[in-house]
């Protein structure tokens, strides 16, 4: 995918004016996140009724592609469950934000929100839902 | 083969390179790269190949083609002929025995090789080990658990804002027990050639060894482990034309003799029985195994590549060529470079920030516009610390890099402001 096509209008406006950025003062679930590829970090605060989520909020630091996609999953979030969110698959998190044919590289700034909102699922859900994994996606760089 | 020789020290000015013609000799810089040409300016990560090297990779293969140092058979004296004869290449370039010249995977494994080696039975529980805020991953790791296992103190040098070494304290520092000081020669974020002759002379003084991280200056530049008062000093092959998975370790042969071996196994041993062994003269007693033949052989290719060109020449050229690059970015309006200010010495690399502009954002934008640059920590997670940052997009230059390829440099660090809209 060309950059121009990658970094259209509305994801670097997400980037400069993210939705729902600012942590709760008593959220249910709270799950830090990082990439060490970039560097990239976010935190994802999650208010719930039951199962269901009725608040997304995150904060972060990094580049547009994650930042814009933690903008958009606390978008998508509320109204969802735990174990909706937590079997949500890459495919459907990148059609979401846009941009289905990412390099691998950038792939995991994409999913950084989506990965780190998961392991917070799952640790609230418990072991029933699926293992807790890292929320870091990247291999370190060389 | 004979081995090429170094100019002396009076020899003549070299010729200045002429990239524009060598580019020629590199074929990977030819393709295009989202519809754009190809400017390659990550060099600092891993260098082209010249068709001299990659021909040495494919004749072993197609030729020789034999395992080393065992067959008495034709192809097998060829293949060690080869192999040694790379090694005479590489002990002609650093001016030492060949003796001290040990092949290893890159300068990781030789950097491990030492801590290992020789740090385990020189480092003890009240000493310590002296490093810098500005080394490679690949420099403060090995150290950092030599001192975890060994449980001796880690001390480490500051740098400046221009990315020098702060050495008010290194006499201080060394006296406190340091038995090693591991430094870069030049750093692969900043550029800065660091002073390693002062240091040495200064932690000789102190009774420690010198171990330098020469990565990033052997490719770029003469460089005489002896005269810089280096006990040990470790490089890759890849960033100076060569294969992957080659590099070398140069050891003074004192120090080499009386350590231990760091791997063991076939190829290092002088008579082995079942409950005890001796090991093989040096530098066989630290190359365990069967080698990476074919790329100490391309090595070999790419030192006598460079050793055409005039290692005076090509320092000449990166330092030019990567201080115009540095004096071009700072011009740009919300650019920050690291390290030495415009104007100041730096060899082959420029890592800089634009505002509101992450550096992965950056690289994928000029990604789109065939510039290949590097974005992120550059395995310096400290010195992104000391500078307050999470990453830094890095530009670094070799003997193929034009003035041009700085103009496509900037324009499209240019575009890539406008697609952030002047954030």
């Amino acid at each position: 995918m060309a950059a121009d096509d990658l970094y259209r209008e509305y994801l670097v406006e997400l980037y400069r004016h993210p939705h729902n950025y600012g942590l709760m003062a008593a959220p249910d679930v709270r799950q830090e996140g990082q990439n060490p590829l970039c560097g990239d970090e976010v935190t994802i605060d999650l208010k719930l009724e039951g199962e269901r989520v009725t608040q997304a909020r995150f904060e972060g630091r990094g580049c547009a592609v994650s930042m814009a996609a933690a903008s958009i999953l606390t978008d998508l979030a509320p109204g969802r469950t735990l174990a909706e969110l937590a079997a949500m698959g890459d495919e459907e998190m990148l059609a979401e934000i846009g941009l289905p044919s990412l390099t691998p590289a950038r792939r995991k700034c994409a999913l950084l929100a989506l990965k780190t909102l998961q392991v917070g699922a799952r640790a609230r859900a418990g072991a029933g839902v699926g293992a807790g994994a890292e929320a870091g996606t990247g291999k370190e760089e060389g | 083969m004979s081995a090429t020789r170094l100019p002396a020290q009076d020899a003549p000015a070299p010729r200045a390179l002429d990239p524009e013609r060598l580019r020629a000799d590199f074929p990977a810089l030819h393709r295009r790269v989202h519809g754009h040409p190809y400017t390659y300016l990550d060099s600092a990560a891993t260098s082209q190949r010249p068709r001299s090297v990659i021909r040495a990779v494919d004749a072993y293969y197609r030729r020789t083609n034999a395992n080393i140092h065992r067959g008495v058979y034709a192809a097998a004296e060829e293949a060690t002929a080869l192999y040694e004869g790379a090694r005479d290449r590489i002990a002609a370039l650093l001016d030492v025995d060949r003796s001290e010249v040990i092949y290893t995977r890159n300068a990781t494994e030789g950097l491990n090789l030492v801590a290992y080696a020789y740090g385990e039975g020189h480092v003890g529980p009240n000493d310590a080990v002296l490093v810098t805020e500005s080394e490679h991953h690949s420099n403060l790791l090995p150290w950092q658990r030599l001192c975890e296992r060994r449980g001796a103190r880690l001390e480490v040098l500051p740098v400046t804002d221009r990315g020098e070494l702060d050495l008010s304290e290194l006499d201080a520092v060394l006296a406190r027990g340091v038995r090693i000081v591991a430094l870069s020669h030049v750093s692969n974020v900043l550029g800065v050639e660091n002073p390693v002759a002062y240091v040495a002379e200064r932690a000789h003084r102190a009774g420690a060894v010198v171990v330098v991280d020469a990565a990033q200056s052997v490719p770029h530049m003469p460089v005489r482990p002896r005269a810089l008062g280096a006990d040990f000093l470790a490089f890759s092959g890849h960033k100076m034309l060569g294969p992957t998975g080659i590099g070398v370790l140069w050891g003074r042969r004192e120090l080499l003799e009386a350590m231990p071996p760091f791997l063991t196994g076939g190829d290092m041993v002088g008579t082995v029985h079942l409950r005890r062994a001796t090991w093989a003269e040096l530098p066989h007693k630290f190359e365990a195994g069967t080698p990476a033949i074919a790329e100490a052989i391309g090595l070999g290719a790419a030192v006598e590549y460079l050793t055409a060109l005039d290692l005076r020449a090509v320092a000449e050229h990166s330092r030019t060529l990567a201080m115009h690059a540095a004096e071009r970015l700072a011009e740009l309006p919300r650019v920050t470079v690291y390290g030495p200010p415009p104007g100041a010495a730096r060899t082959a690399v420029v890592a800089f920030n634009v505002a509101g502009v992450h550096p992965h954002d950056l690289a994928t934008i000029l990604d789109g516009q065939g510039v290949a640059i590097r974005a992120g920590h550059h395995c310096a997670q400290p010195l992104m610390e000391r500078y307050g940052v999470a990453a830094m997009a890095r530009a670094s230059v070799y003997v193929y890099n034009r003035d041009q390829d700085l103009e496509r440099l900037v324009a499209a660090v240019r575009r890539a402001q406008d697609v952030f809209g002047g954030a």
